[in-house]
């Protein structure tokens, strides 16, 4: 009977234990290392404590880019990947179940699919001769054919902003479809019962009711948002002219990578890091998500 | 509006024209893609996916061929080192977090909240941060250039540990307790009890989860090396060159690349749904 409790008390240490040696090796000491290298010079055989030069020099051209590009990246996908689909998700959450469920799935095969898949067929439905499918389109309203890949910095958002909301829509719909599940059904009912039309129950019940779902949804697309690199290196893989796809993580991947200066890079990894987090606790304040709990 | 009022209703004839007209705007890459395949890579290079692409004028399986016997049959060590990497990949990764899911969420023991917290806050730590640290890590072990080395940081997924945690917590204690009475150690209840009531668990996680490494791409892209050692994501992406793209393989390549995981879809589409749900939002 001893053995047992001993078991009983060891037991939980034994399970949980995968998470703690992974959490030590693959963040805690990442994570260490990029902060101690931010401070350093690194070159193999003669890195040096060079304090916070690199902090120093952290704003040039380069960073602004990468800086603007994730700024307006998160800005566009937020203010697209949040509302699209809640309209499909409330759409998708009556009427007829069989229907609704192969629209779901339309809308959630491209998530399936590789980044370098949708990357592939991007470039070429926007390939920049006049008979490739999208600028053909375009001829059809009278617009000239457009240079999408090399062509400048608004066309290349277009395409980063189109492939993340094909490939994330229905993602989301599904999670504001299970958002909007947990909301009772009485509470429509006696709305419409006090005379409520579709648009105030949808102001007054589903929005205020799917708020968790807004906060989670828009975190998590401030961080994918932030840290976005692959949609960018389907397009350019990693040279865009005049930066017009560098992201902070592309920035860090050049320094790092291609340029072999792993202290800067660490100290864009780092930043990178305090942005996001920053962010998503504005977010968070600005929903109201601290108030709950004081 | 909430629920599912299936009598018809007029709205309707509004609503699903108009619905079914942007869910084909969704799906229509994915077509373009297949009728592509069909095509030459020089007439890709040349004009890109155009109105003629999408009516083929004959089902030309040229471009599958070289598949199979294009670069020596590269695309074949592909698609074998993606079904390696994601089916051990998935396997540890299943079996470690669902013990540590299972551990946080049915015992009561000192460090758990502290544990649960890290877990939510490395959930939110994007890996491409972490990259310059785990490649200098990665060269230290040996790793580079292996089956090893691409999995590695993947083992423990501590999104699978939150989902499994949340499904653990909901396992009635009496299941336990019997087993306990029955004279099973901890360990043995859990493989012989728990686990199997935690199917659904495992189920939705081993999709979402061999999706994901099925689809990764940025980590093997630092590790794999050496042409053969490509995943199907880095190899077709390696086609991609200042020289000129290799249409030729891309394009079936990409489609045969994307094959499994939309047929795993159709017969799994639950599991794929609720991996991404029951975790994702209730705390």
């Amino acid at each position: 009977m001893k053995s047992l409790t001993n078991t009983m008390r060891v037991a939980p240490y034994v399970f949980v234990a995968p998470f703690l040696v992974a959490f030590l090796c693959f963040y805690l000491y990442p994570i260490g290392t990029t902060v101690l290298m931010s401070f350093q010079n690194v070159v193999p055989g003669q890195t040096s404590f060079i304090g916070l030069t690199n902090y120093a020099r952290i704003v040039d051209a380069d960073f602004l880019d990468a800086l603007r590009v994730g700024f307006i990246y998160t800005f566009l996908t937020i203010a697209i990947l949040v509302p699209l689909p809640i309209v499909f998700a409330v759409l998708l959450n009556s009427g007829a179940k069989r229907l609704n469920a192969v629209h779901r799935a339309m809308f959630f095969l491209p998530s399936l699919v590789s980044v370098v898949v949708a990357g592939t067929v991007f470039r070429l439905m926007f390939a920049s001769t006049d008979k490739a499918i999208i600028n053909s389109l375009l001829k059809l309203v009278g617009i000239n054919p457009v240079d999408w890949i090399m062509g400048g910095a608004p066309q290349a958002m277009f395409l980063m902003v189109m492939l993340a909301t094909w490939r994330w829509l229905g993602v989301n719909l599904i999670y504001f479809l299970s958002g909007l599940q947990s909301i009772p059904e009485e509470l429509y009912e006696a709305a419409e019962m006090d005379g409520a039309n579709p648009v105030q129950r949808f102001m007054r019940i589903t929005l205020p009711l799917l708020k968790p779902t807004i906060i989670f949804v828009t975190t998590i697309s401030i961080f994918g948002g932030f840290a976005m690199f692959e949609e960018s290196y389907m397009f350019w893989q990693g040279l865009s002219p005049n930066n017009v796809g560098l992201t902070m993580v592309g920035l860090l991947f050049k320094r790092g990578f291609q340029q072999g200066d792993l202290g800067m890079a660490s100290t864009y990894g780092l930043v990178l890091m305090l942005i996001v987090f920053t962010l998503s606790i504005l977010q968070l304040k600005l929903f109201g998500f601290f108030k709950k709990e004081d | 509006m909430a629920g599912n009022h299936s009598r018809f209703r007029p709205f309707w004839l509004i609503k699903y024209p108009l619905l079914f007209l942007a869910a084909l705007v969704f799906l229509f890459p994915i077509v373009a893609l297949v009728m592509a395949t069909f095509r030459t890579g020089r007439d890709l290079m040349r004009f890109g996916i155009t109105f003629q692409t999408l009516i083929p004028q004959s089902f030309d399986l040229k471009n599958y061929g070289y598949l199979i016997d294009g670069k020596d049959g590269l695309y074949l060590s592909w698609y074998k080192n993606s079904l390696i990497v994601t089916v051990f990949q998935t396997g540890f990764s299943l079996f470690l977090s669902s013990l540590v899911g299972y551990g946080l969420g049915v015992y009561r023991f000192v460090g758990r909240n502290a544990i649960f917290v890290l877990v939510l806050f490395v959930m939110l730590v994007p890996l491409q941060i972490l990259i310059l640290p785990l490649y200098s890590m990665m060269i230290d072990l040996g790793a580079m250039d292996t089956y090893w080395g691409a999995m590695l940081p993947f083992l423990v997924s501590p999104f699978a540990i939150f989902f499994f945690r949340q499904y653990a917590v909901g396992i009635p204690k009496d299941y336990l307790d019997a087993g306990r009475v029955d004279g099973l150690n901890e360990y043995a209840i859990f493989f012989k009890i728990t686990a199997p009531l935690m199917a659904p668990a495992f189920g939705a996680m081993a999709i979402l989860m061999a999706q994901q490494s099925w689809n990764n791409f940025i980590w093997p892209l630092i590790v794999m090396r050496t042409t053969q050692m490509l995943t199907l994501p880095i190899g077709l992406n390696s086609l991609l060159t200042p020289y000129g793209n290799n249409y030729n393989m891309l394009i079936s390549g990409a489609a045969m690349a994307s094959l499994p995981i939309i047929i795993v879809f159709f017969f799994f589409q639950k599991y794929f749904l609720s991996g991404l749900t029951t975790g994702g939002i209730k705390g």
